[in-house]
């Protein structure tokens, strides 16, 4: 009894970190580039619908899921337009995109409510998905689940032990200096945003075609926010972001597990539980965090005319 | 660089004007056929929710259907504030004598819009105040929740149900109370687990309970959510059975699992209201459907529910409609041990606001 619910509590964290993890690790590109991006409700509602769509039209969530990917990463080039060749504020711009996001995939999405895909399915390891209590949590999932720390690690390789990474943390830093030493911040900022507008499609989509497999107006219902949130709780760091969503996720789980295993507290108060998890951890574990962000976030780069 | 800003802004006014001439010729009803009504309805989310909005909005689609010579003017995701009025009094404005306000939530605002316009009539669902101009309609859930009830207590091998609800609301306490009392009637093991997502839409976390409900051994779930599509469809891949609300056409996302589902249907209602609004004969009343009404309807069983459970569902859907009998009939005690309705007396459906309880058996917090 008390295994399966902790097994199940286990499964119910990866199921709601997954999307989390996948939008945190692109708000981390974008912002160690130097640009913060409050649009990523947007982005990720875009994913969903376009994969979702795409899913239904061709019946392949595989081409569901590029549709995504393809998705996130235009409109995130969009913001990129705006921020980098307008200059425009990038706060304002952000909410704004995120207000598109909500518009436009509505109305993409409108004959869609309530078809019928195959979306993406667990896959069983074999003999490894019977193991009880840890079978189910980390040998039963999708796709997209099992490919998500190994990206983290990717992500983390890529920022801090490649020369790509080393640029693009450079134009987040000081983009005059990165320029002076002849980089272009601008190809490099339209770079790390094409990669986190991959990734917020992709989160999307993990929740419109593998785990809810449905679409809805607004379905993210504010995960967006969470991974931008997140993003500082892990310090800009890729593998902190796996703690931070494994944590955010797990605190929903279990707020929903308590309330199915009849524990008498009143619904209201499990409701706040992820919330004020945050704010513990944020006030025990606070440290420098400024030091951490990147330094000139949300400044645009202007030009050196 | 003067006189090209000047041309500009020439050019500009001649737009404004022309644009505002355009929307001048629209909106006068002069020029076109003139209807004989024009009916408003706003709608608090999208009309292909899948759920709630769509029902209203079908219902409105059928009444346009039987009465060709009424005009619909429908406007979506109408914030439930000052908005709602403005939105309201622009369709009077427009020519509109009825009112469709179509969410709980538009009550005060189309009372004090109804007050302003005496001559316009107002209809709002489950409203629980009510004007001169103002009728408020629903459709009592409880009884057909308890005929579900007794579907999902045949078909159950396991004597346990799932809920996954948003809110504790008092109406949604008392489906989820009939439903389980339902159950109960026909196997007295029963037991249902409750979850509140916080949120009418949150299919991540919608799908997040209802893996914790089947893993704590459920095996019919229902729900009270702006959809039910999520629900449905994990229960249906996980060999589970489902109850639908709402929105019935979900019932294509478990063609093995299904057991009903119930939706509202306003179609003939608001018909009515067109039909009285343009004869004259309209007047404010307070509407209840129940199961014998055409306010509310059963979808059709799916294939696991035994035959002898669709036979009990109609002999107690008949007792219900010739009111030998009540859903919470005496003696209930609610999930503390407090004893809520007394051994032969019965809660009145007429009290659901202030049921903020949970029957005995039902593993959840109301409050």
């Amino acid at each position: 009894m008390m295994l399966t619910a902790i097994s199940s509590l286990l499964v119910g964290a990866i199921h709601s970190g997954t999307s989390l993890l996948y939008a945190t690790l692109g708000e981390v590109i974008e912002e160690r580039a130097g640009m913060i991006n409050l649009g990523l409700e947007g982005v990720m509602l875009m994913g969903a619908v376009c994969g979702f769509v795409t899913t239904v039209k061709t019946g392949n969530p595989a081409l569901g899921l590029l549709g995504a990917a393809l998705a996130g990463a235009l409109f995130n080039l969009f913001f990129g337009f705006l921020v980098i060749n307008r200059r425009a504020n990038q706060l304002a711009c952000g909410l704004a995109m995120m207000f598109f996001g909500v518009g436009l995939s509505a109305v993409i999405g409108a004959p869609f409510i309530g078809s019928k895909i195959k979306g993406l399915n667990e896959i069983d390891i074999p003999l490894f998905a019977e193991i009880p209590l840890l079978g189910p949590v980390f040998f039963r999932q999708d796709l997209l689940t099992y490919a998500v720390i190994p990206l983290s690690l990717i992500v983390w390789w890529l920022l801090f032990h490649t020369r790509f990474g080393l640029n693009l943390r450079s134009v987040g830093e000081n983009p005059t200096a990165a320029f002076a030493a002849g980089k272009n911040p601008y190809f490099l900022q339209y770079q790390a945003l094409c990669l986190a507008g991959v990734l917020g499609g992709i989160a999307g989509a993990h929740l419109s075609i593998a785990l809810a497999k449905t679409w809805q107006e607004w379905m993210t219902a504010g995960r967006g926010f969470i991974a931008v949130a997140l993003v500082i709780f892990s310090k800009w760091h890729p593998l902190w972001a796996i703690a931070g969503a494994l944590i955010f996720g797990g605190a929903i789980a279990l707020q929903i597990q308590l309330q199915a295993l009849g524990v008498p507290i009143s619904s209201f108060l499990l409701d706040m539980l992820p919330y004020l998890l945050s704010l513990g951890i944020l006030a025990i574990w606070g440290g420098k965090r400024r030091a951490a962000a990147p330094g000139s976030l949300g400044r645009v780069f202007q030009g050196t005319e | 660089m003067n006189k090209k800003s000047e041309a500009i802004k020439k050019q500009f006014v001649a737009v404004l004007f022309s644009c505002l001439f355009i929307l001048g010729l629209t909106s006068n009803p002069a020029l076109g056929q003139q209807p004989k009504l024009k009916v408003g309805i706003i709608h608090i989310g999208s009309i292909t929710d899948g759920g709630y909005n769509q029902a209203h909005a079908e219902g409105v689609a059928i009444m346009k259907k039987n009465l060709p010579e009424v005009e619909v003017i429908e406007v979506e995701n109408v914030p439930e504030s000052a908005d709602a009025e403005r939105v309201m009094e622009n369709m009077i404005k427009q020519g509109a004598k009825l009112i469709i306000a179509a969410s709980f939530g538009y009550l005060d605002p189309a009372l004090r819009v109804a007050k302003k316009y005496p001559e316009v009539k107002f209809v709002h669902p489950a409203g629980y105040k009510r004007a001169p101009n103002l009728t408020t309609y629903w459709a009592s859930t409880p009884e057909a929740f308890y005929l579900m009830g007794i579907a999902a207590g045949k078909t159950s091998k396991t004597s346990k149900m799932g809920f996954v609800c948003a809110l504790p609301v008092s109406y949604f306490l008392a489906n989820i109370n009939a439903l389980h009392l339902g159950a109960r009637s026909v196997n007295p093991k029963m037991e249902t687990r409750v979850v509140f997502t916080g949120t009418f839409l949150d299919p991540g976390k919608e799908a997040t309970a209802a893996n914790a409900l089947l893993d704590q051994g459920a095996d019919v779930l229902g729900m009270i959510v702006d959809s039910p599509i999520t629900v449905v469809q994990i229960a249906e891949k996980r060999g589970a059975y489902s109850i639908g609300y709402h929105y019935l056409g979900v019932q294509k996302f478990a063609p093995k699992g299904w057991i009903s589902g119930i939706a509202f249907t306003w179609g003939g209602l608001y018909t009515r209201f067109a039909k009285q609004v343009m004869e004259g004969t309209w007047k404010s009343e307070n509407i209840l459907g129940n199961l014998a009404s055409d306010l509310i309807a059963i979808a059709p069983f799916g294939p696991a529910v035994p035959a002898e459970a669709i036979k009990l569902v109609e002999e107690t859907k008949k007792a219900f409609i010739e009111g030998k009998k009540n859903v919470f009939e005496g003696p209930i005690k609610d999930n503390r041990g407090q004893e809520r309705v007394k051994a032969g007396g019965h809660w009145s459906l007429n009290d659901l606001g202030k049921m903020d309880w949970l029957v005995e058996g039902i593993i959840g917090q109301p409050r």
